[in-house]
C-alpha cells in the first residue's frame, strides 16, 4: 500500500532565491564576464545566454579537511593486472598522490573556477544595469500630467462592483454582536418550546402561563431581528481608488546609422553592435519605447529594424538628410509635447563637403531643442585610436558637432575604435548620472 | 539472470514502456507482496512522488531534502548540476529517497515504466527497509520528526532574516556550513525530541544562554570579588564545558560569548541537520547495496514469475548494470571504489556463501557458510553494522578475486607507491583491513577538538587537531575554517597540530 502523489504540477523554481542570492554574491565577477561577451560575440547573438565562470574565491566553502600531498595512505584499488606484493610502482610525475584518475575532474573544469550558466534575463538584467534614459521626464512637460488610478483605502460610496465583501462582512458582524441581534438559533429553539408546550391537549397553569410568556418573548425576537438587519447599508465598504497623477513617459528613439561607402565592414559591425545594445537595452528596459531606425548614405530613409540591421546598402555621404529625416518623422508621428525623444547617431564622421555646418544647424535649431538627448558615436580606424583621446581633433563632422555640444548639455559625443571600446561607451552614454552629457 | 518458469503464472505488470498512476500501483503492489512476504522487509509506509526534471534539480541542490532553509550555497549546486546536466555530462538520479516516515522517494517523470518498477524496488524498498532497520538510523535519527523540523528550520531561519536581515544570517550560515562536518556527536548520543519538546526547550536555552553570557561580563576587571574568587568561578566554568569537545558546532553554540540566542539557534539547527545525515556518511555501501540487492531479488521474482516482460527485464539489467559499474584503476572512468558495485556484490555472495559455499568459505565464514538461511543473515547485517564494520566481517576472497582488488601504500616523500598486498591467500587479510579502514570515517576526516578556552586570559580558543599517519590540514581551508571559528567565538582561535603517537 503506497501514497502516490503527482506533484510536477507544483511549483518549480524552489531554488530561485538560492540561485539569486548566489548569484548576487559573485555579483562584480559576473558583471566582467558579461562585458567579456559583448565583446567576444557576433552581432546576432549577444544577448543569448552566457556561461559564467568565476573563481572560487568568495564562492569556495571551506571546512576543514587533510591535504591530499602529504602524509602516508594506503588504498585499495580495482583492477590489478600485474600486480605483486611487494611491487613498487613510480609515482606520476605531478601531484598523482594514491593513483590514476583522483585528481582530474571528469568535465575539464579546473579546481580553481566556478562554471555556470545564467539565462537570457539574468544576463541582460547585468548586462544594462544602471543605465537608463537621461531626463526621461520632460521638464517642460511635468505639469501636463495623466492620471492613474491607484487604491487608497475605503469609502463608504461607490460602485457596486467595488464592494469589498471582507470588510463590509467585518462591519455587520461587528455592529450585529453590539447591538445583540437575536441569532436564528436562539428563536428557534423558544419556537421549538412553544410548539411542545402547545401540543398538550390539557395544560396545567403554570404552563399556560409560559406559553404567553414564550410568545411574547419570541415576538420581541423577532421584531429584534427584523429592526436589526443582518447588513445595514452602514456596514457597506467600497474599495476606493484615488486618481493619482503619472508623469508622461512615452519615449521615442531615433537610431541614425550611416551606411555609406566609407563604412567598411568594419566601421559597419562596430556601428550595429552599438545599435544592438542599445536596441536590447531599450526593449528589455523599457516596454512602451518608440524606436525608429533611420539609415542614410546620401539619401535617408526610415527602415525597420531588420532592414537595419542587416541589410546591406553603399552610396555617398549626406549626414544632414538622415536628420532632415528625423525632424519629418517628428512632425508626422511624434509631437514633442506628448513624447520623449531620444536619438542616437553612429557615422565614421566622414561627410559631404560644407554638409556639417549645415547639420549643425539642424541640430542648433530644430532638433536639440525638442531632443531629451543626443548622442553621436563617430567610429574611427584603430590606427586612430589615439584620437579618442584628444577632443579637439577630428573630422569636420566631429568639429562640427562639438560647436553644438558646447551649447546644448544634453549633447554628447564619443569615439569608438575597437570592440571592447563600445560597451564602455555605450555604459558611459547611458549611466544613471550621465556623465557624457555636461562635457560630450 | 534467474531463469523463467517454463509455465507463466501471470501475466506481464506491463508492457509499455509509457507509465500512467495505475500501472505504477498494480506494480508497487506486486513489488510489496514479494518484499514482505519472500524477503519479509520492514519498511516505513511509502509516499512515493512524481516530480519533473526541474525538481530534480531543486531537490539535488537543497541536500535531497523537500524543504530547506535558503542559502546562497544550495543556489551554487543548483546552477553547477544544471549545467552539468543541460549539456549532458551528467544524467539526473533516477530517484532520491528520504530517510522519513512515511518514506517518501522521489521519482523522475520521464523515467520509463521498467525504471520506475526498478526505482520503486530500490528506493521504496531497499532504502526504506534499510533506514528503518539499521541501528545507526534508529539511535541517531528521527524520521518522523525530520520534516517538521525542517519545515521549523526554514521558518526559524526566515524569521531571523525579517528580523535580523539577510546578509546576517547568511554570515552566521556560511560559518555553520564550514563547521558542519565537526558538528556531529560521534561517541555520545544526543536525546531526541519531539518538535514541541524541542520548541520548549529552545526558550529555556534561551534564557540559559542569556546567564551564560552575563557570566562572563562578570569576569570582566573593576567587578567586586577578589581575583581568586573570580579565577574559581572561571576554573568551575571551564569544568562545566567539559573539554575537550569534538562538536565544534555544540561548544560555540553553548559557550561562545558574542553570540546573541537567534544565532545560537541557527547553529543549533546546522548541527541538527549535520547529525541527521551522519548515519548516512557511515553506511554508504551498505545503504546501497541493501538497495541494489532488494530491487535485484524482487525484479528477478518479477520476472520468473512472468510478470515483467523480457524487453523490460532488459532495460532493467541495463540500468542495473549501468550504476553498479566499476570501473579498473586505469580507467578514466575510476574515481575510488563504486559503493553500488561493492555493496551489492559483498551481499550476493553473502547468499552464494549460504547456499553453495566454497572450502575457503567455510573456512572464512563458518558461521553462515551452508546454513542456507541467507535473508536473516542479511538482515541481520543490515541492521547491526556500518560500511566498516561490514567490511570487516562480510568482504569474502571471492568478492575481492572478483574486483582483483590491490593495495598501494603511498608515502608522500617517496617517489614511488608500494603494491602492499593482492588477491591472494597473503593479501586478502590485508586487503580487508584496509579496505575497512578506508570506509572507517573517522580516517577520512580530521579529528579536531576543542581543548581549552582561555577565559582567564585573551580568551583565546584553542584547537587541536591530531595528524594521522603525518596527513596535515589543508592550509588554505584551514585558515578560511579558522576565520570562521573566529567570527563564532568572537576572539582569537589557534589550531595546534600533533602527531599521533601510534
Amino acid at each position: 500500500m503506497a501514497h502516490f502523489v503527482d506533484r510536477r504540477l507544483n511549483p518549480k523554481d524552489k531554488s530561485l532565491s538560492n540561485r539569486r542570492r548566489f548569484l548576487k554574491r559573485v555579483r562584480s565577477q559576473i558583471k566582467k564576464a558579461v562585458e567579456d561577451a559583448v565583446r567576444e560575440r557576433g552581432i546576432a547573438d549577444v544577448d543569448r545566454a552566457k556561461n559564467v565562470t568565476v573563481p572560487t574565491e568568495g564562492v569556495a566553502e571551506h571546512t576543514f579537511k587533510q591535504a591530499s600531498d602529504e602524509g602516508w595512505r594506503e588504498r585499495v584499488f580495482t583492477g590489478n593486472k600485474t600486480f605483486q606484493a611487494g611491487d613498487k610502482v613510480e609515482k606520476p610525475p605531478s601531484g598523482g598522490a594514491g593513483g590514476a584518475g583522483r585528481e582530474g575532474s571528469p568535465d575539464g573544469e579546473g579546481e580553481d573556477d566556478f562554471l555556470f550558466a545564467l539565462t537570457r534575463e539574468e544576463f541582460l538584467d547585468f548586462f544594462f544595469e544602471d543605465l537608463e534614459l537621461p531626463d526621461l521626464v520632460k521638464q517642460s512637460l511635468k505639469e501636463i500630467t495623466k492620471t492613474h488610478p491607484r487604491r487608497a483605502g475605503y469609502s463608504t460610496s461607490g460602485a457596486p462592483a467595488n464592494i469589498n465583501v471582507a470588510r463590509t462582512m467585518r462591519n455587520a458582524f461587528g455592529r450585529r454582536i453590539g447591538l445583540r441581534r437575536p441569532k436564528e438559533k436562539e428563536t428557534d429553539e423558544l419556537l421549538e418550546r412553544i410548539t411542545l408546550l402547545e401540543q398538550i391537549s390539557v395544560p396545567t397553569r403554570e404552563q399556560q402561563e409560559e406559553l404567553i410568556a414564550l410568545r411574547a418573548k419570541h415576538d420581541k425576537l423577532l421584531r429584534r431581528r427584523k429592526v436589526i438587519a443582518y447588513i445595514d447599508p452602514l456596514d457597506v465598504r467600497y474599495n476606493n481608488f484615488e486618481q493619482q497623477p503619472e508623469p508622461n513617459a512615452n519615449a521615442v528613439m531615433f537610431c541614425l546609422m550611416d551606411v555609406s561607402a566609407s563604412m567598411g565592414a568594419r566601421e559597419k559591425d562596430l556601428a550595429k553592435r552599438f545599435f544592438m545594445l542599445l536596441h536590447l537595452f531599450l526593449n528589455r528596459r523599457y516596454e512602451k519605447t518608440d524606436i525608429v531606425f533611420i539609415r542614410h548614405t546620401h539619401d535617408a530613409s526610415e527602415v525597420d529594424e531588420e532592414t537595419f540591421f542587416y541589410s546591406p546598402q553603399t552610396g555617398g555621404t549626406m549626414v544632414s538628410t538622415a536628420l532632415v529625416m528625423m525632424k519629418q518623422v517628428i512632425d508626422e508621428r511624434y509631437p514633442p509635447s506628448e513624447w520623449n525623444i531620444y536619438a542616437a547617431q553612429a557615422s565614421d564622421g566622414e561627410n559631404f563637403g560644407g554638409d556639417s555646418s549645415k547639420c549643425a544647424t539642424l541640430l542648433n535649431e530644430e532638433l536639440m531643442r525638442i531632443c531629451q538627448y543626443f548622442a553621436y558615436v563617430e567610429i574611427v580606424g584603430e590606427d586612430e585610436a589615439q584620437l579618442i583621446n584628444s577632443e579637439a581633433s577630428g573630422m569636420e563632422l566631429w568639429q562640427s558637432y562639438r560647436q553644438v555640444s558646447d551649447i546644448w548639455p544634453n549633447f554628447a559625443q564619443k569615439r569608438v575604435a575597437r570592440i571592447s571600446d563600445i560597451y564602455p561607451v555605450f555604459r558611459e552614454l547611458f549611466a544613471r548620472d550621465p556623465v557624457g552629457k555636461s562635457h560630450g | 539472470m534467474v531463469k523463467r518458469a517454463q509455465t507463466s503464472k501471470s501475466s506481464p505488470l506491463f508492457t509499455q514502456a509509457d507509465w500512467d498512476f495505475d500501472t505504477l500501483r498494480r506494480t508497487f503492489d506486486a513489488i510489496e507482496d514479494v518484499a514482505r512476504t519472500d524477503l519479509d522487509l520492514e519498511v516505513y509506509p511509502n509516499q512515493i512522488e512524481i516530480i519533473s526534471s526541474e525538481q530534480m534539480l531543486d531537490a539535488y541542490s537543497s541536500i535531497g531534502m523537500p524543504l530547506m532553509y535558503h542559502h546562497w550555497s544550495f543556489g551554487k549546486h543548483f546552477l553547477g548540476h544544471e549545467r552539468l546536466y543541460r549539456k549532458g555530462a551528467r544524467g539526473l538520479a533516477y530517484e532520491i529517497v528520504i530517510n522519513s516516515d512515511p518514506c517518501i522517494s522521489y521519482c523522475l517523470e520521464e523515467n520509463t515504466m521498467p525504471l520506475q518498477a526498478l526505482v520503486m524496488a530500490h528506493a521504496a524498498f531497499g532504502h526504506n527497509h534499510f533506514f528503518k532497520s539499521n541501528h545507526l538510523f534508529e539511535q541517531w535519527t528521527d524520521a518522523e520528526g525530520i520534516l517538521d523540523y525542517l519545515e521549523y528550520a526554514r521558518r526559524y531561519i526566515a524569521g531571523c532574516e525579517e528580523v535580523h536581515g539577510v546578509g546576517d544570517v547568511e554570515t552566521i550560515l556560511d560559518a555553520a556550513h564550514a563547521l558542519m562536518p565537526f558538528g556531529v556527536f560521534r561517541h555520545r548520543r544526543p536525546r531526541q525530541l519531539s518538535l514541541q519538546e524541542a520548541e520548549e526547550q529552545r526558550l529555556e536555552r534561551l534564557a540559559a544562554a542569556e546567564e551564560n553570557v552575563y557570566y562572563l561580563w562578570r569576569t570582566i576587571p573593576n567587578r567586586t570579588g577578589s581575583e581568586r574568587e573570580r579565577d574559581a568561578a572561571l576554573q568551575e566554568r571551564k569544568r562545566e564545558m567539559q573539554l575537550p569537545e569534538e562538536n565544534l558546532l555544540y561548544f560555540l553554540e553553548q559557550y561562545s560569548p558574542i553570540l546573541q540566542s537567534w544565532q545560537r539557534e541557527i547553529l543549533r539547527i546546522v548541527r541538527n541537520v549535520g547529525q541527521y545525515f551522519y548515519p548516512q556518511k557511515q553506511t554508504k555501501v551498505m545503504n546501497e547495496g541493501c538497495a541494489c540487492f532488494v530491487h535485484y531479488y524482487i525484479l528477478n521474482t518479477l520476472y520468473a514469475q512472468g510478470q515483467l516482460t523480457d524487453g523490460a527485464m532488459l532495460e532493467i539489467l541495463h540500468s542495473h548494470t549501468n550504476v553498479l559499474t566499476q570501473p579498473d584503476f586505469d580507467d578514466p572512468r575510476f574515481s575510488g571504489i563504486n559503493p553500488y558495485a561493492l555493496g551489492f556484490a559483498m551481499m550476493q555472495d553473502i547468499r552464494r556463501i549460504c547456499e553453495e559455499p566454497e572450502e575457503e568459505d567455510r573456512e572464512w565464514f563458518p558461521d553462515i557458510a551452508g546454513k542456507g538461511d541467507w535473508r536473516n543473515v542479511l538482515k541481520h547485517a543490515w541492521a547491526n553494522y556500518r560500511d566498516e564494520s561490514f567490511i570487516q566481517q562480510f568482504l569474502s576472497p571471492t568478492v575481492m578475486r572478483r574486483f582483483r582488488m590491490f593495495a598501494i601504500s603511498d608515502e608522500s616523500s617517496d617517489s614511488f607507491c608500494t603494491v602492499t598486498g593482492i588477491h591472494n591467500t597473503q593479501g586478502y587479510r590485508h586487503l580487508r583491513d584496509v579496505l575497512a579502514r578506508d570506509h572507517d570515517i573517522s580516517t577520512q576526516e580530521p579529528d579536531i577538538q576543542i581543548v581549552d578556552a582561555d577565559l582567564l586570559g585573551d580568551r583565546c580558543l584553542h584547537l587541536r587537531t591530531v595528524r594521522r599517519n603525518g596527513i596535515p590540514l589543508d592550509t588554505a581551508s584551514k585558515e578560511a575554517t579558522l576565520k570562521y571559528v573566529e567570527r563564532l567565538w568572537g576572539y582569537k582561535v589557534e589550531i595546534a597540530e600533533a602527531n599521533s603517537t601510534s
